[in-house]
């Protein structure tokens, strides 16, 4: 019986050693910030995701990417949480709202109800929502106009198609993604009022294999571009399209948000629709330090405000003259010569 | 005094506990090995469920759930049944409560009652279909469950989609102000959290629990059936009403979950791409709890705690909430497979002890 006790008292002992030994490691990031601060003051800035993501590639990934720039470039203290339920997102905005940070960040649609709550509740914190257009005093909505930069993608796929069949692939049928939908339709009606439509939602942002079978059905029936705007969903849609070319056949995909031609290669990605939320999350933070925040307004990022557009890489695959079209269109969209739908 | 040493000496008490220390040990070697500071990160999980009134509120808010689907799968373990369906359950339940919240207008307290019966008996039915399948045709409760779930989640869309839709959103319209079950001074007192009367509600359910499994004839045929189907029917008991019978609380049980987290919680009933989970972390707080209600009540709170806590993990050591998903699978994982403990138990006892069964 001693010696086990013994035993016991030696375990306890390394663990305790093991774990006290850790934590006098840690370390002291940040500080190494290579600008000056904007009205001399650091602030700390907070971030909530969907229930995706902050490594997704897309959406959330190119929010983080906006406060970390911050951070680098004014040493703001920045910070973020992923929710993994619906009933964690409350207590993920307050933790920063009520733990003093100086702007809470909501990036994702859903959650403009719990920002709008959350905000009435707390009438001194600042916070800031992507994809939403509601009106609070003391939150900065950003809404892209999605339609703009898809439409442009929409005349590359019009005129690029050879079968005459193109595809969309979305994740919920929600508004932003509607949008998507109507810009892309609209530009291939523009160029080629021919081609026919085919347009698919998935119902999820998440899955893989949903987005790898919408793009199989839609190739099978002899779509050659597709595009996504589904998040996670896409990367089934590029694999699918991956297999395809590894074959001989000649399929494209256009990616969306960021440039995804970086992360599944040139030979599938035609090109990609961005929506820049980096530049988005950055300015309207620094805006707060300068004084100029723009609570209780709806800033809209369309193409005239470089919020949306299509990817520079895009000259790799896309023909000159096809490019110089999408310039035209671009200029008309820009004079409000075209307006585009929602829906 | 003798009671209380021979439970500390059985192995149903020490083998959850056990498993409990074991988890956060291993959790926090996976941290070391991450490169994160695993005191700091138990520290700050505990401070975010303790931290401040607004925290132990939304602490509680997120207990409740997890007790109630502990309990809804415990019920059907005790008659040796599986509910796997209590994801479908819950989505029933919502729906049942968010037409009556949304649709009637009645006064009050009346509303919400009516709500919550509504909820549990759309569950309750959900259920009993299940049970329904298994005993006329013969199919298995685990597949007709799993199916059950999608095909709620569906039927969910559509409803909302063509009776209930906010226009713009991915959600349902919200409930009227009469049903809502929220409790507005105990909230304030909480700074804000969401408490509702579910949570009453979920004392009293524990304690029927315990009373319906060992007071009364339909709890005492439950658990016959329990222990075995076939001496239970020879004894003369309808094994086939009994599984419908069960199935229908267990599911009842479900929808309540949903009804709470409608009514109480957010309000409206969002068009998710996925059910929301609790159901099979419910299977989790029955198996640590070994189906008992004081266990269910323990592990339930367990989760919860550490789920919430999660966050603030996240939040002051960087370390991400997967971690504590992880530490839960490794409790569970030996909650689940007592011989090693046993095996450890045996190690600190001077004399072998004979298993209990």
């Amino acid at each position: 019986m001693k010696k086990r006790i013994n035993l016991m008292l030696v375990f306890v002992l390394m663990v305790s050693m093991a774990l006290t030994a850790c934590g006098a490691k840690k370390t002291e990031e940040g500080g190494a910030a290579t600008g000056e601060a904007p009205g001399g003051k650091k602030l700390k800035v907070g971030m909530v995701t969907d229930l995706g993501s902050v490594n997704d590639k897309s959406f959330n990934q190119n929010a983080w990417e906006g406060l970390q720039k911050l951070k680098a470039d004014f040493g703001y203290d920045v910070k973020y949480l992923e929710p993994k339920q619906d009933s964690d997102v409350d207590p993920s905005l307050n933790q920063f709202v009520k733990g003093g940070y100086d702007l809470t960040w909501a990036t994702a649609f859903t959650l403009d109800d719990a920002v709008t709550r959350i905000a009435k509740e707390n009438p001194n914190a600042k916070l800031g929502i992507i994809d939403s257009s509601i009106e609070v005093p003391n939150v900065a909505a950003v809404s892209f106009k999605e339609q703009e930069g898809s439409y442009l993608v929409g005349v590359i796929a019009g005129l690029m198609t050879k079968t005459n069949k193109i595809g969309f692939v979305g994740g919920m049928e929600i508004p932003p993604i509607q949008r998507f939908s109507a810009g892309f339709r609209e530009g291939i009606k523009a160029v080629n009022p021919d081609a026919k439509y085919i347009e698919n939602y998935t119902g999820q942002f998440t899955r893989a294999d949903m987005g790898k079978s919408a793009a199989a059905t839609m190739y099978n029936d002899g779509v050659d571009i597709i595009f996504h705007a589904s998040g996670l969903t896409g990367n089934g849609v590029f694999n699918e399209a991956k297999e395809r070319v590894a074959k001989g056949e000649k399929v494209w995909v256009i990616g969306v948000d960021k440039d995804q031609s970086l992360t599944f290669g040139d030979e599938v990605t035609l090109t990609s629709m961005i929506k820049k939320v980096d530049v988005a999350v950055y300015e309207i933070s620094k805006q707060l330090a300068e004084g100029k925040f723009p609570g209780g307004k709806v800033t809209q990022m369309g193409l005239k405000e470089d919020g949306v557009g299509i990817a520079d890489t895009s000259s790799k695959n896309v023909p000159a003259d096809v490019l110089k079209k999408v310039e035209e269109y671009k200029t008309k969209i820009i004079n409000g010569e075209i307006k585009i739908p929602e829906k | 005094m003798n009671n209380v040493r021979k439970l500390l000496r059985s192995d149903s008490i020490w083998i959850p506990v056990l498993s409990i220390i074991i988890g956060i040990l291993i959790g926090a070697i996976v941290m070391l090995a991450g490169g994160y500071n695993p005191i700091l990160a138990y520290q700050s999980l505990i401070e975010k469920i303790f931290g401040s009134p607004y925290d132990i509120g939304e602490t509680l808010r997120q207990i409740v759930p997890l007790i109630l689907s502990g309990l809804a799968v415990a019920v059907a373990f005790r008659g040796g049944m599986f509910n796997i369906g209590v994801e479908g359950q819950i989505v029933m339940g919502s729906l049942g409560a968010l037409m009556v919240g949304n649709m009637l207008d009645l006064p009050p307290i009346l509303h919400g009652i009516v709500a919550i019966l509504v909820g549990a008996l759309f569950g309750g039915i959900w259920g009993s279909l299940v049970a329904i399948f298994k005993v006329k045709r013969g199919l298995n409760e685990v597949i007709s469950c799993i199916m059950l779930n999608w095909i709620a989640l569906y039927i969910s869309h559509i409803v909302i989609k063509t009776f209930m839709a906010e226009m713009g959103t991915s959600r349902s319209q919200p409930i009227h102000d009469s049903a809502s079950i929220q409790i507005a001074w105990l909230s304030d007192l909480f700074g804000g959290a969401r408490i509702h009367w579910g949570f009453f509600i979920v004392i009293f359910m524990l304690i029927g629990y315990y009373y319906y499994l060992n007071r009364t004839k339909w709890g005492y045929e439950l658990r016959a059936v329990g222990y075995n189907k076939h001496a239970a029917e020879y004894a003369g008991m309808n094994v086939s009403s009994i599984a419908i019978r069960t199935f229908f609380i267990s599911g009842a049980i479900g929808g309540l979950i949903g009804t709470f987290e409608i009514l109480g919680v957010f309000k409206y009933m969002a068009i998710a791409p996925n059910t929301s989970g609790i159901g099979f972390d419910g299977i989790a707080v029955a198996l640590l709890g070994m189906n008992t209600s004081v266990g269910v009540l323990l592990s339930g709170t367990l989760f919860g705690a550490l789920y919430y806590g999660a966050q603030g993990m996240s939040f002051g050591a960087d370390v991400p909430p997967e971690v504590i998903r992880m530490v839960i699978s490794i409790i569970i994982f030996f909650a689940a497979a007592p011989a090693a403990i046993r095996m450890f138990l045996k190690m600190f006892r001077r004399k072998p002890k004979r298993e209990e069964g």
